[in-house]
């Protein structure tokens, strides 16, 4: 309909943008050592705030002082999707966007929303990147997003306090967390874990360790695609498994329905400000909410790796990914440069960063902690695997009330029939794929 | 919208001073006589293109923020979601075979029944019960500042009140509070028997499957689970059981855990410490409690004078109690009553004072005439202050139910995550499509249905209006 209407006005838009910046270039002055793209404004959207806003806004000035070009940083909030759909619609996206779930991805391109990697940036994507990275931003074979910052989402939070009172040591295997480690930490007084119930996304963070390490890489890609039903055993296998944590009320902080309506920062909070809870399961970023809560991460909050389950331990990794969403000059530049190992490497000094990008090396890193975890990420190679419930359709993976995060949220608060669990997980697939 | 309350009084005056039997005299619009209104408005009244002139700029306002967007979202609601594809009522159809559509629907029926009752009742007795105390300002002032805090304030305060941990919700701290002090909670909530020991739970408290007899061997009760920093000050290090001499049965009962790991399991190890104050039982074959005694400061008991036979040993349910946890305010059964509850703490503010308006355009005479007839207070308030009062409360009722049919920050804020599905509303439904699941074509759909909810009251609202001014 108004398609074209919105379509002229975007172009119109892009115009008047264009003869701004003309006007500008010659008087501008620009960069001091004269790039190639005087003059070029460009947008960035993500959903960082704060210093990891800081961060990358550094890291895009390395961008400018090489090239000339303007970058204007855009927040999204913590809903990325909902910031992007009404711009795409009215037909005005920022030039390059960080989408959070590669499942929005596959919808912009499914769309016509996205622009794919061309010249620089593809070639930068085929050098840094292995072949499960450029995957996962592609959609039937056309490469669109480059894993910008990863999230490292297979570690466990302690409190080596909570530990040194029981007498226990961060446990290798599944077993050994259930069998001695927790039940050790019960008998000391101490509640095992804290859990972030009410936040659907950590549940399925839960089933995405404990499914790629009892199933396998093989299984949780074709499980990824719905090519084996959620009714398969290994699912089954896989509920059965967290039920060993999750069906022990006396393992949560708060009991069965305490732990249902915990959100993600509190869960936190009660291992390192509340000291009610000894360990707490969530990605690299739970540093922060510690710090927050008055710890001091590598001190008075540690981590341990996911235990295996099955033979390996599981590597999870999330993360944001860019995208093109404008033909506009200087877009492709813009992101063959944070493709770059040289802009990732800047990145990775300033803190709070971890990168996907093969040519990136631990010593980078500016502390220890995510030096450890890049060289995680570095030794799994090709066994790692990205957050699953961010590559599926969000209505099933990242819609709260909805999909996956509702079931497993139901089945934490009664995880008694893992198989009318699975059926569940497979009939709220079946709507939305 | 046209849902901004009329101040009550001018309606409840006009009424009562014209009466609907009164026509007044004729208004200057559609009423008056055909013949007198070409020829006036020519000569004297500005010509047609100066008033259109005139109501040029309301039009173009009301075309563009109104008109222009309903008329979008109806046919925006045809499509699907990307926009590409027209699929006619197909939006429709799937919006009422949905589940968490229907969720959403039959959770705005119940606030559409509940919430507007709820409210008027209690803005009608705040009115009349303010009347009569002094004070009443201050009162009234209180009452109504919650209007001043925003819906999501309020959201962020109630999810609050509500939380479950009495520590930090002020719903369960009270409840809790009160619970305490009837029952109160025992000494050791946390402990368990420490596994293969041979002590077993026993209604709420515990005892030791092995049995005992005078003169025989010390009874060994170790329990664990609990927090070496939440023992009694008294505690003092676990004491082995003495011998026990004849007609005497001895025992301890301690916490079997070293802090930092070792110590062998069952036995009194020495930085274990004792539990203290610990009710102990001696109860014979028959079931009957032959002694009673409590555990010294190490955790030691003694039981003197026994008669031989076989005992066993039980330990007092209520030194275990666990504290009272609680409602679960927030769990899928009580989130829509809770948030109906934050819903009113906003809203009698609203209806009292109006309804409080109201009340004092009331004549007087009719409750004097009424009272020296010999009614009493009640039948006052039933037979005449109410019914007198019922065109201000079928504004409070219609407002508030126009109000509650596009609630949704205080659903929201308030309901956590792992209840959202079961707290959900059509408004909350509408911007989770629309904006979440990004399908803007179901979410138009959804906005145009909830408009379709809304009409009826409108309408009503505006005839009573437009009854009102004539």
């Amino acid at each position: 309909m108004t398609e074209h209407a919105w379509r002229l006005r975007g172009a119109a838009v892009a115009a008047a943008g264009a003869l701004l910046a003309a006007g500008c270039a010659p008087g501008g002055g620009g960069a001091p050592n004269g790039g190639d793209l005087q003059g070029v404004q460009l947008k960035v959207a993500a959903k960082w705030t704060g210093v990891e806003q800081d961060n990358f806004v550094e890291v895009l000035s390395g961008f400018e002082e090489q090239t000339g070009a303007t970058v204007e940083y855009e927040p999204t909030g913590e809903d990325t999707g909902a910031y992007l759909g009404p711009k795409i619609e009215a037909g005005e996206p920022p030039d390059v966007a960080l989408l959070p779930q590669p499942g929005l991805l596959e919808e912009y391109a499914a769309q016509d929303a996205l622009v794919p990697l061309s010249g620089d940036a593809a070639a930068a994507l085929e050098e840094n990147y292995t072949g499960y990275w450029s995957d996962l931003g592609s959609v039937d074979g056309e490469a669109y997003g480059i894993l910008l910052k990863a999230a490292h989402k297979s570690i466990i939070w302690y409190r080596p306090e909570a530990f040194d009172a029981a007498g226990v040591q961060p446990p290798k295997t599944w077993d050994d967390m259930v069998g001695t480690t927790a039940s050790t930490l019960s008998d000391a007084g101490e509640t095992p874990f804290a859990m972030c119930g009410a936040s659907g996304w950590t549940l399925t963070d839960w089933f995405e360790n404990v499914y790629l390490s009892q199933a396998g890489p093989e299984k949780y890609d074709r499980l990824t695609a719905h090519e084996i039903p959620w009714t398969d055993p290994s699912v089954v296998d896989a509920l059965e498994t967290m039920a060993e944590v999750w069906g022990e009320g006396d393992y949560m902080a708060g009991g069965t329905d305490g732990a249902v309506q915990t959100d993600f920062p509190t869960c936190v909070t009660q291992v390192y400000g509340q000291q009610e809870a000894a360990m707490v399961y969530e990605a690299d970023f739970v540093a922060a909410s510690a710090a927050e809560a008055g710890a001091t991460v590598g001190e008075t909050a540690q981590a341990f790796p996911f235990p295996a389950v099955g033979d390996a331990a599981p590597v999870v990794v999330g993360g944001d990914i860019a995208v093109a969403m404008s033909e506009n000059e200087g877009t492709q530049e813009l992101l063959a440069y944070l493709a770059s190992a040289e802009a990732q490497t800047t990145w990775a000094g300033l803190g709070g960063y971890l990168s996907a990008n093969s040519q990136v090396q631990p010593d980078a890193y500016a502390d220890d902690f995510t030096r450890q975890l890049s060289q995680t990420v570095l030794d799994a190679g090709e066994d790692v695997r990205y957050d699953m419930s961010d590559q599926v359709p969000s209505q099933f993976g990242a819609t709260e009330g909805r999909g996956m995060w509702a079931v497993l949220q139901d089945f934490l608060r009664d995880p008694g029939d893992p198989e009318a669990t699975a059926q569940d997980l497979e009939d709220a697939a079946q709507e939305a794929y | 919208m046209a849902h901004t309350p009329q101040p009550p009084d001018a309606g409840g005056g006009a009424t009562t001073e014209h009466g609907p039997a009164d026509p007044g005299p004729p208004g200057p619009g559609e009423n008056a006589p055909e013949g007198h209104e070409p020829g006036r408005a020519g000569a004297l009244g500005p010509p047609s293109w100066m008033a259109l002139a005139f109501l040029l700029p309301a039009l173009l306002f009301l075309g563009a923020y109104m008109l222009y967007p309903i008329g979008f979202s109806v046919y925006r609601s045809l499509w699907d979601a990307p926009g590409t594809t027209f699929v006619g009522l197909d939006n429709y159809v799937r919006m009422f075979t949905n589940p968490p559509t229907f969720v959403a629907l039959r959770n705005n029926v119940v606030w559409v029944v509940v919430a507007p009752v709820v409210v008027t009742v209690a803005g009608l007795v705040f009115a009349v019960l303010t009347e009569r105390i002094r004070w009443a300002t201050a009162f009234k002032l209180v009452v109504f500042m919650p209007m001043a805090v925003s819906f999501l304030a309020s959201g962020v305060i109630f999810r609050l009140v509500y939380e479950q941990d009495p520590e930090r919700g002020l719903a369960n701290a009270v409840i809790t509070t009160v619970q305490d002090t009837v029952a109160p909670a025992g000494d050791f909530p946390d402990a368990s028997p420490r596994e293969g020991s041979g002590v077993e739970p026993a209604d709420g408290g515990y005892r030791l499957a092995a049995q005992v007899s005078p003169g025989g061997e010390p009874a060994l009760v170790p329990l664990v689970g609990i927090a070496a920093d939440d023992l009694p000050a008294s505690a003092e290090p676990a004491a082995e059981p003495g011998a026990a001499a004849d007609g005497a049965v001895t025992g301890t009962v301690w916490l079997d855990f070293t802090p930092g790991g070792g110590g062998a399991e069952g036995a009194v190890d020495p930085e274990e410490r004792g539990l203290p104050g610990v009710g102990v039982r001696l109860v014979d074959d028959g079931g009957a409690t032959a002694a009673t005694t409590e555990t010294a400061d190490d955790g030691t008991f003694s039981f003197e004078g026994v008669a031989d036979g076989a005992y066993t040993v039980e330990l007092d349910p209520r030194d275990f109690t666990e504290p009272y946890g609680g409602v679960t305010w927030l769990g899928p059964t009580l989130v829509t009553p809770a948030i109906i509850g934050a819903y009113l703490w906003v809203w009698a503010g609203f209806a009292m004072v109006l309804i409080a308006a109201g009340l004092s355009a009331i004549p007087r005479d009719a409750l004097e005439a009424a009272r020296v007839d010999g009614a009493t207070e009640w039948q006052v308030f039933r037979r005449v202050t109410v019914p007198l009062l019922s065109p201000v409360l079928m504004v409070v009722f219609v407002t508030l139910m126009i109000y509650v049919l596009k609630i949704f920050d205080l659903v929201f804020v308030i309901a956590p995550g792992s209840v959202q599905a079961d707290a959900n509303v059509l408004a909350v439904e509408m911007w989770r499509v629309a904006f979440g699941a990004n399908d803007q074509g179901m979410g138009s759909a959804l906005a145009v249905f909830l408009l379709v909810l809304v009409v009826p009251a409108m309408v009503f609202q505006i005839r009573r209006f437009r009854r009102e001014n004539s």
